[in-house]
């Protein structure tokens, strides 16, 4: 990943072009943490989509994605398919894992006090994370795409053409997602389950079928940012919690069950991270999306793109 | 001792007396797990008084730990402070970060998962925060020396030691979560975790008391942050305030029985013990991960056949009630 702008400054520029190339290469890090953040946004997504509707906080989403990227990797690896192909797939097998994990699972937990749903969630974490690590070994795998070196440019800033494409894909299955939601007899249904879930009874609402298609729509979202995120980064089973966390992070600033908010929280941290990358200790990073985590909890915890009332 | 069932007194006595002279009696590998299963069942005590008295879901609890730890080593590492006056500074301080944490989250009404959260960010900024503190060694850690000689002034000593340390805390610990649920301040804690609203309207210092549960808790989990040092001899932020050191601790009450005296103990036990079946298993097939797999099917079992916990089952079993 040699292409952000902080390396193309030449090490003798003159002084007065040094604060141009400063805010060049500012501009490249946003750009770039933009792109990402397009892919958190959707991994957010789904966790937010789980919680909004069905009240249960998806301990196991990092894991989801780790799976994910560890399938789109297989397939590359081993069926040479690439991974904008082989999402529509993953998608496919994690709808059908999500409804199953939800129906089998989950559902009697519905309602049930908080810990107990914590403690089922971790079961299928810790399952999912270390089968992963039982079949595939601790060892990093990425992929080399052809386009790994191919970028676009836009006047002065370079678009790296892997990122960009993760980007584009993610903002369209956004605006699938969108569509689901806001035009499907089924997504209405949904929708309107979670705004009243003894009205969503009484109507006739089959609520415990549509909770596995919510569960199922949202292990999807993560699995297809799974797909996205291993053109851009290498997965190892560590990454896992990491995931979680982070998608723990970006709905809560972005306002837990906001769909837009999932999304703009993303892309908020993906340019923090990357900002932060570029300004400090890369290793801080992870410390600015917790202060704004702290911050967001206290003083807006409907999050800074959620809807005006208190969770 | 009014109110206890003379079946479970008996237990108990049993109980105490083969912990009291288990170090005669085990080798060097029983003495260990048994001081793992101490271990979890004294911290698990301590996460209980907040989350299985007082209702506060705390998912952080590893910064109390590692505060507590990184300060007592700290000190005697820097200053050659021993631990029997370092444990103050360090019990001082994580009782501070705790009423810092209730504090914001009650103060701004944080419930549940969002409560949960911010006990997490809490943890996860002070392990990014030791990363980079040089004073704590950094992420490269801080170490104690082991030199071999037994000091009972510095905590110096062999397993032995560390396991009546263990056991004594976690009697103390027993001891005290009993006094205070048979105390007034213990019936407002259920009161509020059954109902903070209603309790709020009766007159019960809502507030207040949510405050004195996570003091509490963070300051017996202190102590057992500063023992964790003083046996391992090293502190790395990495684990010391991890997330999963955090949950770690939730397991036992939660297995064992929320809420209940003996859940943590019975918790630790049970998952101390399949821990130690697993990892043999795990170490016969080879296979990485397999041990956390089937860790992970316990937990899933246990939580779907015995959601209320092990504990209050296994009462009913022995007639004890």
């Amino acid at each position: 990943m040699g292409l952000s702008g902080h390396e193309r400054i030449p090490p003798n520029s003159q002084p007065v072009n040094l604060s141009q190339d400063f805010l060049l290469s500012l501009a490249q890090a946003v750009t770039k943490g933009l792109l990402t953040g397009m892919v958190y946004g959707l991994m957010a997504l789904g966790l937010s989509v789980i919680f909004g509707v069905m009240r249960v906080v998806n301990f196991a989403h990092g894991e989801l994605m780790v799976v994910g990227m560890y399938l789109a990797w297989a397939a590359f690896e081993y069926l040479q398919v690439s991974p904008l192909l082989s999402l529509p797939v993953i998608a496919v097998l994690f709808f059908g894992l999500g409804y199953v994990l939800q129906r089998g699972l989950i559902q009697p937990f519905i309602g049930r006090p908080e810990h107990q749903q914590f403690l089922l969630l971790l079961g299928v974490a810790l399952v999912l994370v270390n089968a992963c690590l039982a079949i595939v070994g601790p060892d990093s795998r990425g992929i080399q795409l052809e386009a790994q070196f191919d970028s676009y440019e836009l006047g002065p800033l370079v678009f790296d053409a892997v990122r960009l494409h993760a980007a584009v894909a993610a903002v369209v299955i956004a605006a699938l997602l969108w569509l689901f939601f806001t035009r499907t007899r089924t997504g209405k249904a949904i929708r309107a389950a979670a705004d009243n879930h003894m009205g969503a009874l009484v109507v006739g609402l089959d609520v415990r079928r549509l909770y596995a298609v919510t569960f199922g729509v949202g292990a999807a979202c993560v699995g297809a940012a799974g797909a996205l995120m291993i053109t851009i980064i290498p997965v190892t089973p560590f990454l896992a919690a990491e995931y979680t966390l982070l998608a723990f992070v970006i709905v809560i600033v972005g306002g837990l069950g906001s769909m837009t908010g999932a999304l703009m929280g993303g892309l908020l941290i993906g340019v923090s991270e990357a900002v932060a990358g570029l300004l400090v200790d890369p290793s801080l990073k992870s410390m600015f999306s917790f202060g704004l985590l702290i911050a967001v909890l206290l003083l807006r915890p409907q999050g800074l793109f959620g809807p005006k009332t208190s969770p | 001792m009014s109110g206890i069932p003379s079946r479970l007194l008996w237990l108990l006595g049993a109980l105490l007396a083969f912990l009291l002279v288990a170090p005669a009696l085990l080798g060097k590998y029983g003495l260990s797990v048994l001081i793992l299963v101490l271990y979890f069942a004294y911290v698990g005590q301590a996460w209980n008084i907040m989350m299985g008295f007082a209702g506060q879901l705390s998912l952080g609890h590893a910064l109390y730990a590692g505060l507590g730890g990184y300060i007592a080593a700290g000190l005697f590492f820097h200053y050659g402070l021993g631990p029997w006056a370092g444990v103050f500074v360090a019990v001082a301080a994580a009782s501070l970060a705790g009423a810092i944490v209730g504090y914001l989250g009650f103060r701004f009404s944080l419930a549940g998962v969002y409560f949960a959260l911010l006990t997490i960010a809490f943890g996860e900024f002070t392990r990014i925060a030791f990363d980079h503190w040089n004073w704590a060694g950094g992420s490269g850690g801080l170490f104690l020396k082991v030199d071999g000689t037994a000091s009972l002034l510095n905590l110096r000593g062999g397993p032995v030691l560390f396991y009546y340390a263990i056991l004594a805390l976690a009697v103390g610990a027993l001891v005290l979560s009993r006094i205070l649920l048979e105390s007034r301040l213990g019936r407002y804690w259920l009161a509020i975790r059954e109902d903070a609203e209603a309790a709020q309207a009766v007159g019960v210092p809502v507030l207040r008391c949510k405050m004195i549960a996570v003091v509490i808790s963070a300051a017996l989990t202190s102590l057992a942050g500063v023992w964790n040092a003083f046996y391992y001899n090293n502190l790395f932020p990495e684990t010391a305030f991890a997330m999963g050191r955090s949950i770690e601790i939730t397991l036992a009450p939660i297995i064992g029985g929320l809420g209940t005296l003996f859940g943590p103990f019975v918790g630790a036990v049970v998952l101390t013990g399949l821990g130690e079946i697993f990892t043999d298993a795990g170490e016969y097939l080879g296979i990485p991960g397999i041990k956390q797999i089937f860790y992970g099917l316990a937990l899933l079992v246990i939580v779907m056949y015995r959601p209320a916990g092990v504990w209050p089952w296994l009462a009913g079993r022995m007639g004890i009630k």
